[in-house]
């Protein structure tokens, strides 16, 4: 979240899509009805079902699964056309003003200008700012040509103009099933918080993994971005965008690069085109890109202090100058590891060895029948878990006769980890909140912390190297592990290791600000650094008060970066450093102190005065909101266009030729097959939580088997008549891949769409259920997994697979 | 650690029930209140499922005795948590039966090749046996130079995939020691 939770109380207007808060985040949600009943905001939802957020709004939209980039672009030309935008921010605090270079092409033949036809892949040289003055190609300029008028042709403004010009009502309305009239009531409301252009209110857009599960997922969110930078919505109390994130500590997962193509502190991994430190930090540090006349931060200008801090703490003595800080320690990357690509690695035999923490990854699929016919072919199998689940289990899966599971050579090892009541260290929330939580227990029986099994099993690994050597160990044994238990390292040690020191005092930084590229500072993770000072732990502190009556809360855990809660909070005021609304000031230029103060810790340089036009997205290049993204920033195109999932009932009414993203890969094993309408998959089918449930996980857990017991497949009311299905009905849903099986749960909630003229149903399926849990083992359910129906296809950019919006057959069993 | 809320409670529901019996039940409700939480260790935690995090607390029983191991009684909201305000919803409220289930694992077993069941495995032989796969599997395909010599120092036959309830100490421990080993399969909950 750029806001917080706490912060949606502030807000005048809301819009909820791809994400159902009163359901799966219930207790944060209270702060949108608690906007509803203090502000008299508004809420409007837009969603395949009818859900219980939507009950609680102004307005219901219902839309068809995956058609988001199609309203959200009839949104932004809406605000056009009626010119409710926010002009000064736009032409202050955007690129909006800035040229593109000649040779650009938007996608009205679904093609930006560059596309291979071969490789699917874009030559993105021409999605670039045009330069005053020389430049170098494929580089951002250093001076960019731009006109505050935004009237030329060429402004990013014009171009955006141009490009949802395509967007029009009665084309939101063929593509996403939503009636022409009602999706003009709902832009209307939500842009009416800039009617006149005035800028006192705010609104905020919500959203969760309905909109990133997609294969054009990233695009989505670039274009809420794109409506908020337009209405000068991001920055100030009650606006933003909003990932309402699903797991308690994912937001601090990413933050720690638990993911292939990032190091700790979102640094990119080295490629192997960076032959050394310097190279990798040539290709990865900015230098700012901006009209000459203004300014602008680049904070990302201090890489290279954030990279060698980290090699420090990871390497300590052994990362020093004269070896490039160790920088041939860290793996070297040239292709995409990304999670669909375990498994498809693992199924052609590749990947030998998976160690699963806490992951269930053949539930979660997607296409779960291929990660289990992938764990067959590995050699050994480590899962840490609390509880028995379908990846330890994988040998014996429905379907796998004794004869096969004799066959099955993979050495599984099944090791009982610790509960959330049993682990002390930090979480972080949607917020970006580090919270510090304490053990109560000890774990259960034999089992141990995650951090012992994983250290003993590092350690062990590193004596073995130790005794008798093999390929390159020198980053094994050079590892720093200072900890005062090294089998099992105390949290707060690794904690205070994150948060970085001073080599030579031996102290705890107190920020970023002190990170140095010369080999004096360590530091695990950059964005953290602050977080444990010599002052102590920031995340353990408990002091709920709240000054400023915003929900800041300054004193209550820690926030990255800073303890700001409020991200690019500069923009919540005017050129001139005046909030834009003084009952919701975030910040504020102190004339008489030459500095920026303010309810909230000022994201910004805090003595840049208004004077020097610097931008407040200091995080950019460019110092300002991308409107437009130049360069390598996304794979499919500097703005979101609108494509057909992967599998989908109709052709794209923009361009049918070129329906889907021509960039999203997909994978060629046996096991990876797609469905279309020809082949008689005609319902578009998408996926869900309960507030009951979580993930696959409290099907262990009584209460919650009580409350919700078995899978469903919810059904409009319609479809059920068509097939002569009754609630209570055994129904299978089967897609390409796989089928499923459950109880039918006739409902309202969805009705029958009409898409560019073509009735399309829709249907929904819990994903909770599996084959081992207490009504699986007690054969109570088909012991099938929702994701087994699921298709391995991605989204270029975040590489998250397409989870939603999938084509499936219905009938009765 | 809040004794002015809970003296509130008590207090409050006496008098309701006082009026409604007819006859002065307070010290009794009271006594009832007080059995189980009254001496109980109160540890702030944080809600292990969605993204709001919301603050709990876990009581416990038997923390301060010699040769006693706490036991949960109670979970609830934690009320001065900024985001929930003592709140939980149906999932957080049963995380007590999630603390104290007989479903957990309780001890490391292995499943050998071609086997059709689960066998107990002492943890220092599971070490070791794990430590002697990886260090096999990484041996035997470590990628140090690639086809054009550029080095590269990669591990691609081994997989690491993380959870979303790991706690940050625990994920930083995983790149760590992961990238040190040169795996470029990371991945993470996160990703999905």
């Amino acid at each position: 979240m750029t806001n917080g939770w706490v912060d949606i109380k502030n807000t005048d207007m809301m819009l909820i899509m791809g994400g159902n808060p009163a359901e799966n985040h219930p207790c944060g949600f209270k702060w949108a009805i608690e906007a509803k009943r203090q502000r008299n905001a508004k809420m409007i939802v837009v969603d395949p079902r009818h859900t219980r957020t939507a009950a609680t709004s102004d307005m219901y939209v219902q839309i068809r699964a995956g058609a988001d980039i199609a309203f959200l672009g009839g949104v932004i030309r809406y605000a056009i056309e009626n010119q409710r935008i926010a002009k000064e921010y736009l032409v202050n605090f955007t690129n909006a003003a800035f040229l593109v270079q000649e040779g650009f092409k938007l996608p009205e033949d679904g093609l930006y200008s560059g596309f291979d036809e071969a490789s699917k892949t874009y030559d993105r040289s021409s999605w670039n700012y045009e330069a005053r003055g020389s430049s170098t190609p494929n580089t951002l300029p250093g001076n960019v040509a731009f006109d505050v008028t935004l009237e030329h042709p060429r402004s990013v403004y014009q171009l955006l103009k141009q490009q949802y010009s395509r967007y029009t009502p009665e084309m939101v309305e063929r593509i996403t099933g939503i009636p022409k009239d009602e999706f003009l009531k709902a832009a209307d409301l939500f842009t009416s918080v800039r009617k006149d252009g005035d800028m006192k209110k705010a609104a905020t857009i919500i959203y969760a993994v309905g909109w990133t599960q997609h294969s054009f997922g990233t695009q989505i969110i670039r274009a809420a971005a794109m409506l908020q930078l337009l209405l000068g919505n991001v920055g100030r109390a009650g606006g933003g965008v909003n990932a309402l994130r699903g797991h308690s500590n994912i937001q601090g997962a990413t933050d720690m690069a638990g993911l292939y193509d990032s190091l700790p502190g979102y640094l990119k991994i080295p490629s192997v085109d960076d032959k050394d430190f310097d190279a990798w930090m040539k290709r990865t540090t900015p230098t700012a890109s901006k009209p000459a006349e203004w300014d602008s931060f680049n904070y990302y200008s201090n890489t290279p202090k954030f990279a060698v801090s980290l090699l420090k703490a990871l390497y300590g003595p052994a990362a020093n100058k004269e070896n490039s800080w160790a920088f041939d320690y860290l793996p070297k990357i040239d292709r995409e590891y990304s999670w669909t690509h375990i498994w498809d690695d693992m199924y052609e035999g590749k990947v030998k060895g998976l160690l699963a923490f806490g992951m269930n990854g053949v539930a979660i699929g997607p296409n779960s029948q291929k990660n289990i016919d992938a764990l067959k072919k590995a050699k050994f199998l480590v899962v840490c878990d609390i509880y028995p689940e379908e990846t330890s289990d994988f040998w014996r899966a429905p379907g796998i006769t004794p004869e096969e599971t004799k066959a099955i050579q993979t050495e599984v090892y099944r090791l009982p980890g610790a509960g959330f009541a049993e682990k002390d260290g930090t979480f972080v929330n949607s917020a970006r909140w580090l919270q510090w939580k304490w053990a109560a227990v000890p774990p259960p029986g034999d089992a141990k912390l995650d951090q012992e099994i994983l250290s003993r099993i590092f350690l062990k690994v590193r004596e073995l190297y130790r005794k008798e050597g093999g390929a390159f160990h020198d980053p094994i044994l050079n590892l720093t592990w200072n900890y005062s238990i090294a089998e099992n390292p105390p949290l707060s040690e690794v904690a205070k290791e994150l948060n970085g020191r001073a080599l030579d005092t031996g102290q705890q930084l107190p920020g970023f600000a002190a990170l140095k590229d010369d080999g004096s500072t360590s530091s695990g993770n950059w964005i953290w650094c602050g977080s444990w000072t010599e002052a102590g732990s920031m995340a353990q502190r408990r002091d709920n008060a709240d000054p400023s009556g915003l929900g800041i809360h300054p004193n209550w855990g820690w926030a990255w970066p800073m303890n700001r809660r409020v991200l690019y909070n500069r923009a919540s005021c005017d050129v001139s450093g005046k909030p834009w609304d003084q009952s919701r000031a975030l910040v504020w230029w102190n004339e008489g102190q030459k500095k920026w103060v303010g309810n909230d810790v000022p994201d910004f340089k805090p003595d840049s005065p208004p004077e020097d036009h610097m931008g407040p997205f200091i995080m950019n290049a460019e110092g300002v909101g991308r409107i437009f993204a130049p360069l390598g920033a996304f794979a499919d195109g500097p703005f979101p266009e609108f494509y057909e999932p992967a599998e989908s009932p109709v052709e794209n009414a923009l361009h049918p030729k070129r329906s889907k993203n021509p960039v999203a890969s997909r994978f060629s094993t046996p096991m990876d097959k797609y469905g279309t309408p020809a082949d008689g998959f005609t319902i578009v089918c998408t996926t869900y939580r309960l507030t009951e449930h979580y993930h696959y996980w409290t099907k262990n857990n009584p209460m919650n088997v009580q409350l919700v017991p078995e899978p469903f497949v919810e059904i409009p009311v319609q479809l059920a008549a068509d097939l002569g299905i009754k609630g209570g009905d055994k129904v299978k849903v089967t897609s390409a891949r796989a089928s499923y099986q459950a109880k039918a749960m006739v409902t309202h909630r969805i009705k029958p769409m009409t898409i560019d003229g073509k009735k399309v149903y829709q249907i929904g399926i819990p994903i909770h259920y599996g084959y081992r849990g207490i009504q699986e083992d007690a054969g109570r359910t088909a012991r099938s997994l929702t994701n087994s129906l699921t298709p391995t296809v991605l989204d270029p950019n975040a590489h998250t697979p397409e989870f939603k919006g999938f084509l499936v057959k219905l009938e009765k069993v | 650690m809040n004794p002015t809320r809970r003296s509130f409670m008590k207090v409050g529901s006496g008098a309701i029930v006082a009026t409604a019996l007819g006859f002065d039940v307070k010290t009794a409700y009271a006594q009832a209140q007080e059995l189980k939480i009254a001496k109980t260790t109160e540890t702030r935690s944080t809600c292990p499922y969605c993204a709001v995090a919301c603050g709990v607390i876990i009581h416990t029983l038997g923390d301060k005795a010699k040769n006693v191991t706490a036991q949960v009684v109670h979970v609830e909201g934690d009320p001065d948590c900024p985001t929930n305000r003592g709140t939980l919803c149906p999932k957080g409220s049963s995380l007590y039966h999630d603390i104290l289930n007989d479903r957990r694992l309780l001890r490391p077993e292995v499943r050998h090749p071609g086997s059709d069941r689960w066998e107990p495995i002492p943890w220092d032989q599971a070490f070791e046996e794990i430590g002697r796969h990886i260090k096999s599997a990484r041996d035997e395909s470590f990628v140090a130079t690639d086809a054009r010599g550029r080095t590269v120092n990669r591990c691609e036959n081994i997989a690491f995939i993380g959870g979303c309830t790991d706690t940050n100490e625990f994920n930083y421990l995983v790149v760590k020691t992961m990238r040190s080993l040169g795996l470029a399969f990371i991945e993470n909950q996160a990703r999905v």
